[in-house]
């Protein structure tokens, strides 16, 4: 007896599928970059939450600045590095809603400081995504505040040079000390058990909004390989080895 | 019954607020304008109507939280004072090309810099003629009396959610300050969700309904000729404005040989220079502008044909002059007396520069 591919196509043999918060737009991101996957768990957390028709995300300046094509929810696109304040406003109006930023470390490390410190500080009931891949993807690959020393960018050509550049900015750790904050974790993408763990970090933090806890704060490390100039595969490679001993994962502060 | 109260500028400002229905004040204390906040703090309207007050960190911030409530279809409004507002232009270029309806009050002080806390009307350039980047207008009113601070809070709403379009009043630091008589308006109720949804159902976030596509807030188009296309639905709205919505006022120019052309304080000294000229014999009249964008360039077209010049007097070193002068359709001499800085014209002034610069030029 023969099977047909008609015959296992069945709802019942399903073992995955998309969520359908994620649109069917084909992202612009470049293989290799952890935007894809970010996306993806936001929209499986909103999903398995049921809270679609009460989520509304902040878009930044910078590569997921188009993030509104890919997560089907309402959502408002903010100048670069106000998102906090963005949401701020739209939080305020609408307590009731699941409000959250999802910015660059351009945007909220750098540009942004003085609004992502003063949202946290206030202790606005919302969800912070923060990418931090050490670089400036969208404008061609230039030094971020988190860029490593020694790291070769654009604006950096012969390494980031503490006397000339300043630090690696570690802003989650400062976020942490404030009181407004309720949950601030880093986590990364890069293999499937990360994925994981970044997943329920993401829920975590929706579910602070829902108990109405304060700012929630999640960290993903992440890679840029176009920026990097490496492989994808190199890029995992250098992330684990450079990037977490500066921005070492787990939960910094979980009250 | 109405009721009529002595008070100041600022603080009718507020009370305004309060009684058209705003959702939402987001702000950051600078003179000559800190008691708008202080007012609603002290009346804590979130207990009476559930509107939200809160001190922001920045006029960045106040403008962003603005286009964050304001992205809700909310009624959303801030304050602020020259220098505030040179920082919530990027804020308000945004705004507009995100076609969102709000209301920003400059209670304008005298600059550049961080200048002078005085009264000035040094702000008209940056009010009227877009401010930020790009091509893009606000609607700008502007108050001569204590009474128009209140009227004009509820008519810039009104003209923001017509045009979904960020609306100005452009005070100054006289009208901020002063107390006068003031009729309150009537108190209207916020708007309920319901109604919001009714009326922007296509654009105000409120999480994705299930009969409609998401909806997104946004200024960002890659495509340049999508832009284009944006643009042109721009300038569309603002030839509407033109067209609708010019609000100016005419004292004494019926029989006027001469005419000064002044908003806000300093209308209010020309009606006092415009007494003593005509104690002299001299006929001259005022055209006040109120809304100062779009701007009654009909009016100064047909006064100019009537008259033999034209006199701007404005706290500046002259920029609303630059529009009459645009506008004029007859070969008259308009000329521009100011004092800034922070200083105010006195009407004696005001007459000498008539009789000097026009009358016997």
């Amino acid at each position: 007896m023969s099977v047909e591919l008609k015959d296992i196509i069945k709802e019942e043999n399903l073992v995955y599928k998309k969520t359908p918060v994620l649109t069917d737009n084909v992202m612009h991101y470049c293989p290799g970059c952890s935007h894809g996957v970010v996306h993806k768990i936001i929209a499986e957390v909103i999903e398995e939450m049921g809270i679609q028709d009460k989520t509304i995300g902040v878009s930044p300046v910078g590569c997921s600045v188009l993030a509104y094509n890919y997560l089907d929810i309402d959502w408002a696109e903010a100048a670069h590095g106000r998102a906090p304040a963005v949401a701020t406003g739209i939080s305020r109006v609408h307590p009731d809603r699941y409000v959250f930023t999802y910015q660059g470390d351009g945007d909220l490390a750098s540009i942004g400081c003085g609004e992502i410190m003063h949202a946290c500080n206030r202790g606005e009931n919302i969800v912070v995504i923060f990418i931090n891949n050490a670089i400036y993807g969208m404008t061609g690959g230039q030094m971020a505040p988190t860029t490593l020393l020694g790291q070769v960018t654009a604006t950096t050509p012969y390494g980031r040079d503490a006397k000339l550049n300043g630090f690696p900015m570690k802003l989650t750790e400062l976020l942490a000390q404030l009181d407004g904050t309720c949950y601030v974790t880093r986590q990364s993408v890069h293999t499937p058990a990360n994925v994981r763990k970044a997943k329920a970090a993401i829920r975590k933090a929706f579910e602070n909004t829902r108990k109405d806890k304060g700012t929630s704060f999640v960290e993903i490390v992440s890679t840029c390989n176009s920026g990097w100039k490496v492989t994808p595969v190199e890029a995992n490679k250098w992330m684990v080895e450079n990037m977490f001993p500066k921005y070492p994962l787990g939960d910094i502060k979980d009250i | 019954m109405a009721e009529v109260k002595l008070m100041k500028g600022n603080e009718v400002l507020a009370e305004a607020a309060i009684r058209c229905g705003c959702d939402a004040y987001y702000g950051y204390p600078i003179t000559p304008q800190s008691e708008v906040m202080e007012t609603l703090m002290l009346r804590k309207p979130w207990e009476e109507t559930g509107m939200v007050v809160l001190q922001a960190e920045s006029e960045l911030a106040s403008i962003n939280m603005v286009y964050g409530a304001a992205a809700c279809g909310k009624k959303a409004m801030t304050s602020s004072s020259s220098p505030g507002i040179s920082l919530m232009q990027e804020g308000l270029t945004y705004l507009a090309g995100a076609e969102l309806p709000c209301l920003v009050i400059d209670v304008v002080r005298g600059g550049p810099g961080l200048g002078t806390i005085q009264p000035a009307q040094s702000d008209y350039f940056q009010a009227t003629k877009g401010g930020g980047h790009g091509d893009y207008h606000l609607i700008v009113l502007a108050p001569a009396s204590v009474q128009e601070m209140n009227d004009f809070v509820g008519l810039g709403f009104d003209l923001a959610f017509k045009y979904r379009n960020p609306a100005m009043i452009l005070a100054d630091g006289v009208i901020g300050q002063m107390m006068e008589k003031v009729q309150l308006s009537e108190y209207k109720p916020r708007w309920t969700q319901e109604e919001i949804d009714k009326m922007s159902d296509n654009w105000a976030l409120t999480g994705k309904k299930a009969h409609r596509s998401h909806n997104t807030v946004t200024s960002l188009e890659l495509d340049s000729y999508k832009q284009e296309v944006f643009n042109h639905k721009l300038q569309e709205k603002y030839k509407l404005m033109e067209e609708n919505d010019v609000l100016f006022e005419e004292i004494q120019c019926e029989d006027a040989e001469y005419i000064f052309v002044a908003y806000g304080s300093a209308s209010r000294i020309c009606q006092k220079a415009v007494q003593l000229c005509r104690e002299k014999g001299i006929k001259v009249g005022i055209l006040r502008p109120i809304t100062l964008y779009p701007f009654p360039k009909k009016e100064i077209a047909r006064l100019s044909k009537q008259v033999k010049g034209i006199l701007t007097v404005e706290m500046s070193a002259g920029q609303m002059v630059e529009d009459v002068r645009l506008n004029v359709a007859n070969n008259i001499p308009v000329e521009h007396y100011g004092r800034f800085g922070g200083v105010i014209p006195t009407p004696e002034e005001i007459v000498e520069a008539l009789e000097k610069q026009i009358i016997g030029a």
